[in-house]
């Protein structure tokens, strides 16, 4: 970032007489201000103006392509609450972050602990846990793009890996249209997430986990503790702060989801509205029906769903810190 | 996490600050305005009937797909020795939407534009927005090839509706596409099979097909509007083309005519009684379109751009050609050749474009019968002029195509709805899978489709469309 090397700017006029340690404290500032500047002008450019002409489009009736819009009010957002279609993503992004940062973080947190502290002595991890560790982060450095195509492949019912593997071994009645079934298409969209995800929180916690002083864990096995208990007792709470993080970072991938289900899914969205997440409404609203406010409008309710997410999930954290 | 202190004051400030800069900041979007410049002409004659100005140059972006922008280029060629001296800029390139909202929004477009392809401007929109164009003046100028025949008058049926949006001709489409259903002619033969007229004689062949082995039909499943197409003409079949007109203009009940409803009964039957092909409800068209050419299901659905997007995957000898839709019954209100047809490849020309002139002028060179036959020669598709595959050796699919046209003549099914409102297409579509699949009845879907359609015509912030 070559803006972030800039020489830092004085203060352009030359300041007054002025006791010294005022002086000291203005060229104190100057410097915070040079160096906040350009990162901020950035921030304010692509970051705060885009959110708030979103804010304002939401309350038009912009349709993309037109050099005006009119001023329509709240309607927008009174259509959201009418909208079917949008409630069923609703529903099914709140079923997605109920259920995959939990999966995710459970995985994940088993998977790192093996790897630390699975082995039969307690002490070490798992044979090969090294080589686990690099396979199991292999899905973090594919592209979503390709994991959904990957998976739109093993998920075809008639030559896809799943069914295949499920008739190799006998299990003909298990096979499933899977994304062409209401009921399963949304988890199948799910396992898909979480396997793209675990590996990378797997890394993270195992991280952790090692940073954790061993005399800790040396003072449980003498006591006699068993693996589960330790993992309770000690290694959970001590990784507190980290899983509250992966919570925050996994809600908000819960919360989007949009790539993997246009790519992978019936209709996209389907069948029939059961994998429709907010993103892709949105994202139909806007660049297939033209209605640029509508869809903005949906963009600011996504805004507030996440933001109140985030807050709840660390407001959490803080309570707990102070208990402890 | 380290909890970052955030005092009230410094929120409320900061909250002050973004609501103050919001209507400045959002000026940013809307702020282009209508009011591009006027683009200057020149003297105007009967081989320059729109006065265009010899060195004006000329903008052309255009969707760079299946077919290419090659044909473009030769015309472009043309166009830059009629009028000596002018420069020609010409961007081929995929998502024109895009590339192109923006300099719409800032009332700076091109002055020629193909919108074609995933993620194109909605035209609908710019038409109401007064961004594009009226060609009336390009369909009554004298034709390319012989100045006593108007433009007008040298096109296929259907191309001046098709591009008629709420009373003005503002889109002008390149290409002719008829859809249908598709099979391996020397399957066909080999095995005795004819193609129906009605549906009864369909599930009887249907059945036949069965025997052999083969699954008598897939279809797009990721995709349910290919299902929709073969629903869609057999209703229309039945009702005739007021039956069309009145789904089309959003009549009251209009998707409750009984052809309706027969049309959904024969489709759940295909399903119903095991002639589709397992598993086809999830495959995407490259899956289902796939596993045709391999030969494990005889017939499948689709438009007349198959043959092109199969090219790498058909084997020799496949000889692919397309059937129409069979009647319901015989007591059928069109030729029982009845079949939907459209224009596509929408070329526009922007309002607020520098040379909108050049652009009329490169369309009424673009349209002429040379260009087209160049362009059906080497994309293997129907242009939308007459007789533009007259002395070429046509494939058999694009003959069968060919035929299909001329066979169903003034009878061409064309739904407008579909283009009106995206919203009413989805609706319809997502039943049509449900229904295919059987998780709803054809009654029930009858009753989804016509709640859509009531619930769009009630809904005061989409503009409304009459066909005539």
């Amino acid at each position: 970032m070559s803006v972030l090397t800039r020489p830092v700017e004085r203060a352009a006029a030359p300041a007054p007489p002025a006791p010294s340690q005022r002086r000291r404290l203005n060229r104190g500032y100057g410097f915070v201000i040079g160096a906040l500047a350009p990162a901020l002008v950035l921030h304010l450019i692509f970051i705060v103006s885009p959110y708030a002409q979103a804010f304002y489009l939401s309350l038009t009736d912009w349709n993309g392509v037109a050099g005006k819009a009119n001023f329509v009010g709240f309607d927008n957002f009174a259509r959201l609450a009418g909208d079917s279609l949008f409630l069923d993503a609703i529903k099914n992004n709140l079923l997605l972050l109920l259920l995959m940062p939990a999966a995710t973080i459970g995985i994940g947190l088993f998977l790192a602990t093996m790897i630390q502290r699975g082995g039969a002595n307690g002490r070490s991890g798992v044979k090969g846990a090294r080589f686990y560790e690099i396979v199991f982060f292999f899905p973090q450095m594919l592209s979503v793009a390709i994991v959904a195509v990957l998976w739109g492949f093993a998920y075809n019912p008639n030559n896809g890996l799943i069914n295949g593997v499920l008739r190799a071994i006998g299990l003909d009645g298990l096979a499933r249209s899977w994304l062409a079934e209401p009921g399963l298409a949304l988890f199948a969209v799910m396992a898909v997430m979480i396997w793209s995800g675990v590996g990378f929180y797997m890394v993270l916690f195992s991280a952790a986990i090692d940073a954790i002083p061993k005399e800790i864990f040396e003072a449980a096995l003498i006591d006699g503790s068993t693996g589960w208990t330790t993992f309770r007792r000690i290694t959970l709470p001590l990784l507190r702060d980290n899983v509250q993080v992966a919570f925050v970072y996994l809600g908000m991938v819960a919360l989007d989801a949009f790539a993997l289900v246009q790519i992978m899914t019936v209709g996209p969205g389907g069948p029939d509205g059961s994998t429709e997440v907010m993103g892709l409404s949105l994202y139909r609203t806007a660049f297939e029906y033209g209605k640029f406010g509508y869809a903005s409008a949906m963009g600011v309710a996504l805004f507030f769903g996440t933001l109140v997410f985030a807050l709840v999930a660390l407001r959490g954290n803080k309570n707990r810190t102070e208990l402890a | 996490m380290s909890s970052h202190e955030i005092s009230r004051r410094s929120m409320l400030r900061a909250a002050a600050v973004l609501g103050l800069s919001v209507p400045t900041l959002a000026a940013c979007v809307t702020a282009g305005g209508n009011a591009g410049q006027q683009s200057q002409g020149g003297d105007k004659s009967s081989t320059n009937p729109f006065g265009v100005k010899a060195d004006a140059p000329l903008e052309v972006v255009v969707f760079k797909g299946a077919y290419g922008d090659d044909y473009v280029i030769a015309a472009e060629a043309v166009y830059k020795k009629q009028f000596g001296g002018s420069v020609i800029d010409h961007k081929g390139i995929q998502k024109v939407g895009d590339t192109l909202r923006p300099r719409f929004v800032a009332g700076n477009p091109p002055d020629v534009v193909n919108n074609t392809g995933a993620g194109r401007l909605d035209i609908a929109a710019l038409t109401q927005s007064q961004q594009l164009e009226n060609l009336d003046k390009l369909l009554d100028s004298p034709s390319w090839d012989d100045p006593n025949v108007k433009v007008r008058d040298t096109l296929l049926p259907g191309v001046i509706e098709d591009g008629t949006y709420d009373g003005s001709f503002v889109r002008f489409n390149y290409a002719y596409t008829a859809w249908g259903l598709w099979y391996s002619k020397p399957l066909f033969e080999k095995n005795g099979w004819m193609w129906p007229q009605t549906w009864p004689e369909m599930l009887e062949l249907c059945e036949d097909i069965k025997k052999t082995g083969v699954a008598p039909w897939t279809y797009q499943g990721k995709f349910p509007e290919y299902m929709t197409d073969p629903l869609l003409v057999m209703a229309v079949h039945g009702g005739g083309m007021d039956l069309l007109k009145a789904i089309d203009n959003l009549q009251p009940n209009a998707w409750r005519h009984e052809s309706v409803k027969a049309a959904a009964e024969a489709i759940a039957e295909l399903s119903g009684k095991g002639y589709l092909m397992p598993g086809s409800e999830a495959l995407s068209h490259t899956e289902a379109q796939a596993a045709w050419c391999q030969g494990k299901a005889a017939i499948i659905p689709s438009g007349s751009w198959l043959e092109a997007e199969q090219k790498s995957v058909t084997p020799a000898g496949f000889d692919m050609v397309m059937g129409a839709v069979p009647s319901l019954s015989s007591s059928s209100k069109l030729k029982t050749n009845a079949i939907h047809a459209a224009s596509s490849e929408a070329y526009l020309v922007p309002s607020q474009g520098k040379n909108v002139q050049g652009g009329l002028e490169f369309l009424r060179m673009l349209f002429s019968r040379n260009a087209m036959k160049d362009f059906a020669k080497a994309v293997g598709t129907l242009p939308s002029v007459k007789g533009a595959t007259e002395g070429i050796t046509m494939s058999p699919a694009l003959s069968s195509v060919a035929e299909a046209v001329k066979k169903a003549g003034d009878d061409t099914i064309n739904y407008r709805h579909r283009i009106w409102y995206p919203t009413l297409t989805k609706a319809v579509d997502d039943a049509v899978a449900e229904l295919v699949t059987r998780r709803i009845t054809p009654a029930e879907w009858v009753d989804r489709v016509q709640k859509a359609a009531d619930d769009l015509a009630k809904d005061t912030s989409i503009k409304k469309y009459e066909r005539k």
